[in-house]
Order: C-alpha cells, then sequence, then structure tokens
C-alpha cells in the first residue's frame, strides 16, 4: 500500500515537472502568456558599459511590451555562471536554478552542452524570429567552435578580430599584415603592443590568432588537443610569444586585464596597437568620446578570427518562458539594428538584411557606421575558430609557463 | 494606609565579604536620618539599595520598608524612591515643565491637567511660568529647584539624599536646605540623607548614624 | 529575559558562521565534499595546491602585505601622535584623517590607482613640463609585481584606523603628565613618548593591529584594483578557483584557503616576534636612556607621511570625480578636453538596483548589529561584567580572513537554498558590522551618567521606557554614530557581498570592483563617487539629526 502511495505521489511529481519542462517556442502564443510577470536572471559579462546600457535598453522594452522582468547579473567571466549551474546540478537544483539566460559561445557553450546544462532539446531555431537569421552565410550561426550548435542557444551578435590604432600617432602604411609582421613592429616599437592577459577571452583569441598563423598543419585545430602532439603543435606560438614579451608593453611583465583595459590605454597614449572582437568597437568608442576621433581599424589580409555569440537557457532555469522570449526579443529586427549602431553597442548583426522586410532593412541601412569601421567587404577573410578544448589548453599553458615572472 | 515612615530591619551591605553598613532604626513621616562617614565606607551602597541599584558585587541582606510596604522586595521602578543627586541631573532632551511631567504619576491623565500640576510645581520652588525653558540655560540655583520640584511631583515614598547641597555656593546652600526640608516635612515624607558635612546634618534636625568608623 | 539573550545571539552569530564557515571550508581540503561525492580522506589537493605555478609566490606576497601594511601604518601612527599629540596642528590633520576611515577600502584603492598610474594624475600634473613626457612612461607602477601598489592603497586605508583607535585609547593614559615628565628629564617627545606612554598604548590597540594584519593578508579587491598579477596574492588566485566552471576546482580552493589561514597565522605569529624585539628595544632605550633630544627631522618625517597619505587619497578622490564628468581626457591634459554628464547618465538607471541594496542590507544589518550591542551592554550592566574573553570573540571576524570561512559559508547558504538572499545578505554583513557596532557603542554607553536611570526608576519607569525616554534620547548621538560606523563598513564589504550576493545581488562596492578590470575610468569614477557619498551622508545624518531634532536644548549640543 504504502509503495503504491509513494509510487503515486512520485509520479504526479514527475507529471508536474514534465509540465514545468513544458514551454516549447512551437507555441509562441503559451510561452508570451506563461512569460509575462517572470523574472529572468540574464548572466552576461558585464565589463563594458556601452553593453550593459543596451542590456538595460532591452529590459525597459521586454517589461514594456512583454511583461517580463530582465535584471542583468554582471559577470566578470562567463564561467562563473557556468560555475552555479554546475554546483546546482551538483546539489540536485533541477529546477528554480538561479540563471536564466546566459550570453555565452565557445568553451563554455562546450561545457554546457556536454555536461547537458542546457535546455534542450534545440528551441533557437524554433523561436519566431529565426526566420530572419542569416544562417545560411554565417556558418558560425550554425557551428560554434567546431561544436553544433543544435538550436541549444540563439545567436546574438558576429564577431571578428579587428585592430585598432591611432592615424594620428601612426604611419596607415607601417600597419603589420600578419603576426610575424605584428611582431617586427613591436620590435621597433618596444612597450606599444600588450594583449589581455588570458584566459581573458580577447586575450586568449590573439594567442589562437596567432597559432592559426603559425600552425604547420591548421586542420590539427579543428579536431578536440591531442595531448601526445599538443607540444609540438604549439610550440611556434609559444617561440612567438617569448619574442614578442621582452619588446611589449611594461617588457611584458604585466598585461592589460581585458579589452577595455586596452582601450584605455591607447587613449592614454599607451599603447599603439590594440584588438578587439568587435568591427565597430573603435567608432563606438570615438562617439563615447573614450577614443579618440584618428583612431581606425585593419585587419590582417590574410584572416583573422572570426565567431558568432549566443544566449542560452540553463535546464534548470526559473523563467524560461520569459528567456525564450527575451532570446526572440534579441533577433528582432529592431533590437539588433539597434545593437549594431556603434552610438549604441556597434556589435554586428546575426540577422540577414535580404530576409527583412523594406522598413526594417531600412532602419539598419540608416545606421551610420562610423568612421573608424571597416567596410563588410574590407574585413578580410574569416578564420575558423579551433576547437575549445584548444583555448583551454592554449590558457592552462600560458599559466604555466607566465604566471610568475622569470 | 498609616504613615509609619521607613523602617530599617537589620540592613547589612557586605563587599567581598567585608561588611559596610549594617542598620537598623525607623525615620518618622517628615523626619531625617543623616547618616555619615568617609568617602568608601559605604554610603552610597546604601542608598544604591535602597534605590535598587546596588552593583552585583555587593551583597545585601535585611529588608526596608516605607508604610509597612517592603520596598527591597519591589524592582527599582516600583518602589516609588525620590532621589536627589549632588547635581541636579534634570533631563538635557526634555523642557524644565517636560521634566516634571516626565516624573509625575500616570494616574493624573489629560495633557493639560498634567501640566497644571507641573505649573502648580514650579511654582512651589518659586519658578513660576518657567516651565517652557531650556534646563541648561538654568543657573546653579534654578537647576536645583527644579530637581526638587520634579522630585516632589513624583510623590515617592520617601526621599533619598545624596549629599544633595555639596556643590552649592554658601548662601544657596543654605536656602536649598531649608527649602528641601521643609517641603519633604510638608509631604510627610521619610528622608535619608547621605552627607559629610557635619552643617547639612546639623540643619536637619533628626538622628545622625555615623559609618565606616 | 531580552538582555540575557543579547550576548548569547550576538556569540552564536559571532561564531557560528565563521565556525560552520571554517568547516565548510576546511573539510574540502582534505577531501571531503560529499555533494561532489568526496568521501575519503586525502592529501591529494593539498599537492595539487602546491604544485600550482608560483604559489609560493603568491603567499609570499601575502605574507608580505600582512607586514609591510601593518607595520608601515602603525610606524606613521606613532611617531605622528609621538610628535604631535597635543598640537593644534594635531588636531587639524585628525579632522583631516577622519573621514578616511568611513572610505570604502576599493575607493581608496581606485583613488590611489587613478592618481599613481603612468597615465594618471600625479604624471599628468607634471608633464610635459617637467618629464618631457608626451606620453605615458612604460612604467611599472600599478599591479607591480612586489605588489608595493597594493600596500600603498592598504597603507593610506589603515593609517586613518590605527590613528583613531589610539585617539581612543590615549585618554586611559595620562600623556600631559607623563608627557611633562619625560621633557624635564630632557627626554624629546617621539622619545619621552615612547618610552613613557606607548607600551600601555599598543596593548589597547593591538587586537586592531592584528585585524589589520589578518586584513592584509587577505585582501581582494584592493588587490584587483592595484595588486600584481603575475602571480596574484593568494586571496585574489582563491576566489578565481572558487568560481571556476570546474567544480573540482572548490578542492583546490579550499586547499588554498587552508594556505590563506596558515599564512595568515604565520604573519601573526612573526608579528608577535616583531612585538618582542620593539619590547626588547624600548627597555634598552629605558635603561640607556636614550633622550632622542634632536627629533625634528623625525616628527617631520611621521607630518609628511600622514598628510601624504591622507592628501593622496583626497587627490585620488578628486581626480575620480573629474573622470565621472570627463569627455575626451588624454595624456598629459592635466583636465578633460570637454565635460559632460553622459557617464553619470549612462550609469545611474543601473546604479538603483545595486544602491537599493546597499542601503537595506547596511540599515538592516545596522540595526540589527545595534540592538544586539545595546542589549550585550545592558546585560553587562546587569551582571556588572565587563568580559574580557568576549571581546576577543568579537575581533573574530576581523582576525580569520574573510576568504576563508566566506567560502565555506556560501556552500551552506546554498544547501539552505539562502544563497543570494537579502537574509543571508544582511547575516554576513551583520557579522562584520556586529564588532564595530559593539566596540563604538561601548565607551559612550559606560561614559553614560547611570544616576539618570536612577532618577527616572524612582518615578517608577520601568528599565525599557528609561532605555526609550532617557538613555537613548541622550544618546542619540552616540547611538546614530554607531549606526554611521556600522553602514559604512556594510558600505564597503566586497568578498561577503559577491560570495553571498552571489552576483544576484550586489552592491555599490561590488559593482565598482567588478568594473575594475574593465578599466572604464569615467563609471568607476561614478560608482567610487558613490562608495564615497553614502558613507559620508551616514555620518552627516550622525551629526545633523541629533542637531536638529534638539536644537531647542543647548545641554544637547556638543
Amino acid at each position: 500500500m504504502l509503495t503504491r502511495i509513494v509510487a503515486a505521489t512520485l509520479f504526479a511529481l514527475a507529471a508536474i515537472s514534465a509540465h514545468a519542462e513544458d514551454v516549447h517556442p512551437s507555441d509562441w502564443q503559451e510561452v508570451l502568456e506563461e512569460a509575462r510577470g517572470q523574472t529572468v536572471y540574464f548572466n552576461a559579462w558585464g565589463g563594458a558599459e556601452n553593453i550593459n546600457a543596451y542590456i538595460e535598453w532591452a529590459a525597459g522594452e521586454l517589461e514594456k511590451r512583454y511583461g517580463v522582468r530582465l535584471v542583468h547579473v554582471k559577470l566578470e567571466d562567463t564561467a562563473n555562471a557556468v560555475a552555479t549551474v554546475v554546483a546546482e546540478k551538483a546539489a540536485s537544483r533541477d529546477t528554480g536554478g538561479s540563471v536564466d539566460l546566459v550570453w555565452i559561445n565557445g568553451e563554455n557553450f562546450a561545457a554546457m552542452k556536454q555536461r547537458e546544462l542546457l535546455f534542450s532539446p534545440g528551441w533557437a531555431d524554433a523561436l519566431p524570429n529565426w526566420r530572419y537569421v542569416d544562417h545560411e552565410n554565417k556558418p558560425t550561426i550554425l557551428t560554434d567552435f567546431t561544436i553544433p550548435v543544435e538550436g541549444m542557444a540563439s545567436p546574438w551578435g558576429m564577431a571578428k578580430l579587428v585592430f585598432f590604432h591611432d592615424s594620428a600617432r601612426m604611419d596607415e602604411n607601417a600597419l603589420p599584415r600578419d603576426a610575424d609582421g605584428l611582431l617586427e613592429w613591436a620590435k621597433a616599437h618596444p612597450g606599444r603592443f600588450s594583449y589581455p592577459q588570458p584566459p581573458d577571452f580577447i586575450g586568449s583569441s590573439f594567442l589562437k590568432q596567432v597559432l592559426l598563423e603559425k600552425v604547420e598543419d591548421p586542420s590539427v585545430l579543428q579536431e578536440p588537443v591531442v595531448e601526445e602532439t599538443f607540444e609540438d603543435v604549439v610550440e611556434p606560438l609559444f617561440a612567438y610569444l617569448d619574442a614578442l614579451h621582452p619588446v611589449a608593453w611594461r617588457s611584458g611583465r604585466i598585461f592589460p586585464q581585458n579589452y577595455p583595459a586596452m582601450k584605455q590605454l591607447l587613449a592614454d597614449g599607451e599603447l599603439d596597437i590594440i584588438f578587439a572582437f568587435n568591427p565597430s568597437e573603435a567608432s563606438s568608442a570615438i562617439a563615447n568620446g573614450e577614443l579618440p576621433g584618428t583612431v581606425r581599424s585593419f585587419t590582417f589580409p590574410g584572416g583573422t578570427l572570426a565567431n558568432t555569440h549566443f544566449v542560452a537557457i540553463p535546464y534548470n532555469a526559473s523563467a524560461k518562458a520569459g528567456a525564450l522570449v527575451t532570446a526572440n526579443f534579441l533577433i528582432s529586427p529592431e533590437a539588433q539594428a539597434k545593437k549594431q549602431d556603434p552610438a549604441v553597442w556597434g556589435d554586428p548583426t546575426v540577422l540577414a538584411l535580404n530576409k527583412l522586410d523594406e522598413e526594417a532593412r531600412a532602419r539598419f541601412e540608416a545606421i551610420e557606421l562610423g568612421v573608424a569601421t571597416l567596410a563588410p567587404d574590407e574585413l578580410g577573410p574569416a578564420l575558423p575558430e579551433p576547437h575549445p578544448s584548444w583555448m583551454e589548453r592554449l590558457e592552462e599553458e600560458w599559466k604555466r609557463r607566465y604566471t610568475a615572472e622569470n | 494606609m498609616t504613615k509609619e515612615g521607613l523602617f530599617l530591619d537589620g540592613v547589612t551591605i557586605a563587599l567581598e565579604g567585608r561588611v559596610l553598613v549594617s542598620l537598623t532604626c525607623r525615620v518618622a513621616p517628615g523626619e531625617v536620618l543623616t547618616v555619615m562617614g568617609p568617602s568608601g565606607a559605604g554610603k552610597s551602597s546604601l542608598l544604591a539599595y535602597l534605590g535598587g541599584f546596588l552593583e552585583p558585587a555587593f551583597t545585601a541582606r535585611g529588608r526596608a520598608l516605607v508604610d509597612g510596604v517592603e520596598i527591597t522586595a519591589l524592582p527599582a521602578e516600583e518602589r516609588h524612591v525620590g532621589i536627589l543627586f549632588q547635581d541636579p541631573l534634570l533631563f538635557p532632551h526634555m523642557s524644565v515643565a517636560g521634566n516634571l511631567m516626565f516624573a509625575l504619576p500616570e494616574s493624573v491623565k489629560g495633557r493639560a491637567e498634567r501640566m497644571r500640576h507641573a505649573e502648580a510645581a514650579l511654582a512651589g520652588v518659586e519658578m513660576a511660568g518657567m516651565g517652557d525653558r531650556d534646563p541648561a540655560t538654568l543657573s546653579g540655583g534654578q537647576k536645583a529647584r527644579v530637581a526638587l520640584a520634579r522630585v516632589l511631583v513624583s510623590e515617592p515614598r520617601m526621599l533619598l539624599l545624596d549629599e544633595p547641597f555639596s556643590k552649592l555656593d554658601m548662601e544657596l546652600r543654605q536656602q536649598m536646605r531649608m527649602l528641601v526640608f521643609s517641603k519633604a516635612r510638608e509631604s510627610g515624607l521619610p528622608v535619608l540623607l547621605v552627607t559629610h558635612d557635619e552643617a547639612d546634618a546639623k540643619a536637619a534636625g533628626g538622628e545622625i548614624v555615623r559609618i565606616g568608623e | 529575559m531580552l538582555t540575557r539573550l543579547g550576548p548569547l545571539v550576538t556569540i552564536l552569530l559571532l561564531t557560528g558562521p565563521i565556525a560552520f564557515g571554517l568547516a565548510g571550508t576546511v573539510l574540502p581540503a582534505f577531501g571531503f565534499l560529499p555533494v561532489l561525492g568526496g568521501m575519503e580522506l586525502t592529501l591529494q589537493h593539498v599537492h595539487a595546491l602546491l604544485s600550482q605555478p608560483a604559489i609560493l609566490t603568491s603567499a609570499a606576497i601575502s605574507l608580505a602585505a600582512g607586514l609591510v601594511t601593518a607595520l608601515f601604518s602603525l610606524g606613521v601612527v606613532v611617531l605622528f601622535v609621538a610628535g604631535w599629540a597635543g598640537t593644534q596642528l594635531f588636531g587639524r590633520v585628525q579632522h583631516l584623517v577622519s573621514p578616511l576611515l568611513s572610505l570604502p577600502h576599493a575607493a581608496a584603492a581606485f583613488a590611489l590607482a587613478f592618481l599613481i598610474a603612468p597615465s594618471g594624475m600625479a604624471a599628468r600634473l607634471i608633464s610635459p613640463a617637467l618629464t618631457g613626457w608626451e606620453r605615458p612612461p612604460d612604467l611599472l607602477v600599478v599591479h607591480d609585481p612586489m605588489g608595493l601598489s597594493m600596500m600603498a592603497g592598504l597603507i593610506v586605508k589603515e593609517i586613518p584606523f590605527l590613528l583613531l583607535m589610539t585617539l581612543a585609547a590615549l585618554p586611559q593614559v595620562r600623556l600631559k603628565e607623563t608627557r611633562t615628565l619625560a621633557a624635564s628629564m630632557g627626554y624629546g617627545r617621539v622619545a619621552g613618548f615612547l618610552l613613557g606612554v606607548w607600551p600601555a598604548v599598543y596593548r589597547q590597540i593591538r587586537l586592531p593591529v592584528f585585524a589589520v594584519i589578518a586584513f592584509a593578508t587577505s585582501v581582494v579587491d584592493v588587490a584587483v584594483i592595484l595588486g600584481p598579477t603575475r602571480p596574484a596574492p593568494l586571496a585574489v588566485r582563491l576566489v578565481e578557483w572558487m568560481n571556476d566552471p570546474d567544480l573540482s576546482m572548490r578542492y583546490l580552493a579550499s586547499a588554498g584557503a587552508l594556505l590563506q589561514l596558515t599564512v595568515t597565522a604565520v604573519a601573526l605569529g612573526l608579528w608577535m616576534g616583531l612585538e618582542r624585539i620593539g619590547r626588547f628595544l624600548c627597555i634598552v632605550g629605558v635603561e640607556k636612556g636614550v633622550r632622542l633630544r634632536r627629533d625634528a627631522l623625525l616628527r617631520g618625517a611621521a607630518l609628511l607621511a600622514m598628510g601624504l597619505a591622507a592628501g593622496a587619497v583626497f587627490a585620488g578622490l578628486a581626480t575620480l570625480a573629474l573622470w565621472s564628468f570627463a569627455g575626451l581626457w588624454q595624456f598629459p591634459d592635466a583636465l578633460p578636453a570637454s565635460f559632460t554628464l553622459k557617464s553619470w547618465m549612462r550609469a545611474m538607471p543601473r546604479i538603483a538596483s545595486p544602491l537599493y541594496t546597499t542601503l537595506l542590507a547596511g540599515l538592516l544589518a545596522t540595526l540589527i548589529a545595534g540592538l544586539l550591542a545595546i542589549l550585550c551592554l545592558m546585560r553587562e550592566e546587569e551582571t556588572g561584567r565587563r568580559p574580557r574573553r568576549a571581546l576577543m570573540l568579537l575581533y573574530l571576524p576581523l582576525l580569520v580572513p574573510q576568504v576563508a570561512f566566506v567560502f565555506g559559508l556560501q556552500l551552506f547558504l546554498i544547501y539552505a537554498d539562502l544563497l543570494a538572499t537579502l537574509p543571508a545578505l544582511v547575516l554576513a554583513h551583520l557579522v562584520f558590522v556586529m564588532p564595530y557596532a559593539y566596540l563604538s557603542l561601548k565607551d559612550p554607553w559606560h561614559a553614560f551618567d547611570r544616576r539618570y536611570n536612577q532618577v527616572a526608576a524612582g518615578f517608577g519607569k520601568g528599565r525599557w521606557r528609561r532605555l526609550a525616554l532617557v538613555r537613548l534620547p541622550m544618546m542619540t548621538r552616540a547611538v546614530l554614530t554607531m549606526g554611521a560606523i556600522g553602514f559604512a563598513v556594510s558600505v564597503g564589504l566586497y568578498l561577503p557581498t559577491v560570495l553571498v550576493g552571489a552576483g544576484r545581488l550586489t552592491t555599490i562596492t561590488s559593482e565598482a570592483v567588478a568594473l575594475a578590470s574593465g578599466g572604464d575610468r569615467r563609471i568607476i569614477g561614478v560608482y567610487a563617487f558613490w562608495q564615497m557619498l553614502l558613507p559620508m551622508l551616514g555620518f552627516g545624518v550622525a551629526t545633523l539629526l541629533p542637531a536638529l531634532i534638539f536644537r531647542r536644548f543647548r545641554g544637547m549640543q556638543v
């Protein structure tokens, strides 16, 4: 008798929790209804004010239009949000989790997907606004760092490694054209180049850029790291860094903590060349008075690293419906156009302009890209991101070699 | 209620086993018992004992009764023992009238009525019309008189005086002695005066007990 | 009995979170963490810790930071008090320095960073005229590998703290008499003070000095803003491991926390050694009769150090304020090319929520701490005991490195499903506010003339009415000052906020430090401005409110 009661209770509980999982964008009306009144904790890196301001704007719109309250949990590192979900799973907190939406890509996405910490099955391609997304021409929307996305994350913006310099201080013709050129330039101008200290995202990306250029056979990078050959594969990268550090900013004894810190150093005149993952970042900074109007962009003719960044929903999120509504709003033509405006953020859109209606397209075309932003055809080839395991191992190796000064 | 005055029944106060005070005596209503002795002799502990504020380090035996009520069995706030110290100790955050109304028993109801009582008490010490004043603006003699009016208006069972005149100058001291003792007599209050000023004792006119000698 | 409850709750409050927190931190270091399946005791995590790159360098930096900070700030304070106490100038400097006590550590660190960086205000003021620098020099000042700028950031904050602690202890020694006596025997001011007065004063401020050492060996916020990065001080690396997505890093973090405890304990042990040396030197000085009559240079140096420490923070704060209104501001311009309200307008909507949390957590923690402190003090009066050992207990949260027990506490809060809730945040703040609330209320409480209580009791007023109608109103200023101090402590708390708030409950300070790595000086300026403003508001209220309420009563004015 008792066992039957227990079994029935368990069954009822299972039914309830199954129901709680039930939201799916295929029934959008139901999602909207359930989302109303929910609070969505959006875990997103909070180190850049323009991005924070944009999220603030989105929060206002979501509240107004859908009754969804978006709270920006400002992270120093996206890994912290992953850690939270991991801890919650370890503590068997499978519902009512504290993270509802997370800004993510690369190794963090890979980690969450592999540990089955993501809301599944795939939902992103069932969002109403997915129909505008340019997944045909932007392969990184479907494959993130060699990992198939499978709809478990919704694209938010495009990123490409772009270099900035102050044309008032630097001759346009002296600009380096590849990683080796950059090293030569740094030797000629000691103390004027640096990169954010890994495991900062931008800093690690610089390591990957150099590795992609210097590696003998780039195809190994598309596969997970093989420990036996790791040393040999990365040898040229660390030889490069060993040569770079003595002529880097502060003689390579310390490194900027992240991109905004590098931006400040360019503004102060401490650095002459910096780089970011956002082609219009320099124009935004000029518009905000953070960089002088003489700053310009350049890339390497041989190509630079490119990827897509996403938003994803943890499996135990408290406000899944609200998170879905948020993800859908973030890829609406209106939100995407505002995001691309350098005066706001300047993050390139994931949408295909030819899929938009007249009015939406006009919105994009009206955006003043800014003096420092390269036109899409000037950006040069896109180099695909290596498998996430490379980033992890590179960071580890960097730490091992350079954590302490020698 | 019969007016029997104060009865100290075998009151013994000791500190760390050393007996400081050991006293049995009666004080009739309106009469003054003067306790004299050098400092540290236990005069203040006797007052603290009667007021209900004896430090835990002291031990006390015996009991004290006023008009048949054993006050030493009551908590401090139910003893209704009026105290005058050498400082007037007017509450600095209340007006003069406020000080008096604070002391008035709760049985006097209504703000206007309480105000009237306070004004009457002030008039009784020649301070009529001073109710609105900030105590800090009064002279030393005025403060002493307000303190007296305040303790009287609280309708105490008895008065404890802890060298209340020692900080006044010669002339004022004489005036205040007269005023305090005559008021106590008027109200029929038994008074216990602690002092080391012989003149105080003389003015009090009652029995004198010397301790610590 | 309510007053009996006071000490009991306080003791539970001080020891509970620390004991549970330490257990939650230390057990995983030896492999015991059942949620992750760790049931066996092992030393493997300690070994893993020791094989971390440059871990001993990190520990050494932390150790050095603790000792250097304490030695330097105490040295400046001692020499300053020795050389100048009783002079007019002393009073003026004291007034200048006191407000710095309420400034959060992070704000002071930002101020210093904005001043001394190669592109900072100091370099701008003298460039290019004096230096010829058209661009910032490639000098390693902030984040220097030895942690000197971090220590400087700590020193400028600890000097006001130790100075005020010393000032509180001074009335208990006969400064003037001893000084006159020493002078009549031909001792210089400094020597007279050091040999005659100092030993008695030092006994009073020993625990605060220990608190400085414990704090400096385990600081996170100042280290993030000013400290070395290759490697970072131990506590900073600990927090990184605690936040690592790889859960197994929690074992490593726990082992690290154990190392942190060791480092702090070693620092305290070494300090006690230094105390012995100091005592020995004092004895030698007395026996030899070292008079040091020409101490003008020493006195001058002490004054200079004092002024420099305070001046640097004020100049830095001014620079911060300037940045918050700056448009483009290139090196070496001493002033921005343009001024704008843009940073404020961008930041303000996002400040609202952390501001609300800061105020709520601060006020609640302070209120509870104040009530408990009053209950404890009432109980002390009732029993007539002034418990010395309990005082030790009060310092416990200040002597155990925060990072070593708040991490364990976090685990318990996750279990209890209380992480990132307001009650948990208030509790965590309470642990640190409580000591300051009690310590700041203690002296005024005992100084209250208890005869007022006896008078009121004679009028038939019970103890709670005596408290509410007589004692508290008369002590309004002291109570509000206690509140302002408690609130300032709460505003400045970084690590407990980050670990217990878990990013969902944020305060001005946790937000400001999170921005530190972002480097946008304008926005940091706005946040640091608020950090500076909030405690000041508290003290403003504590000064103005009593004056306003009791404006009719001269006896209530100071």
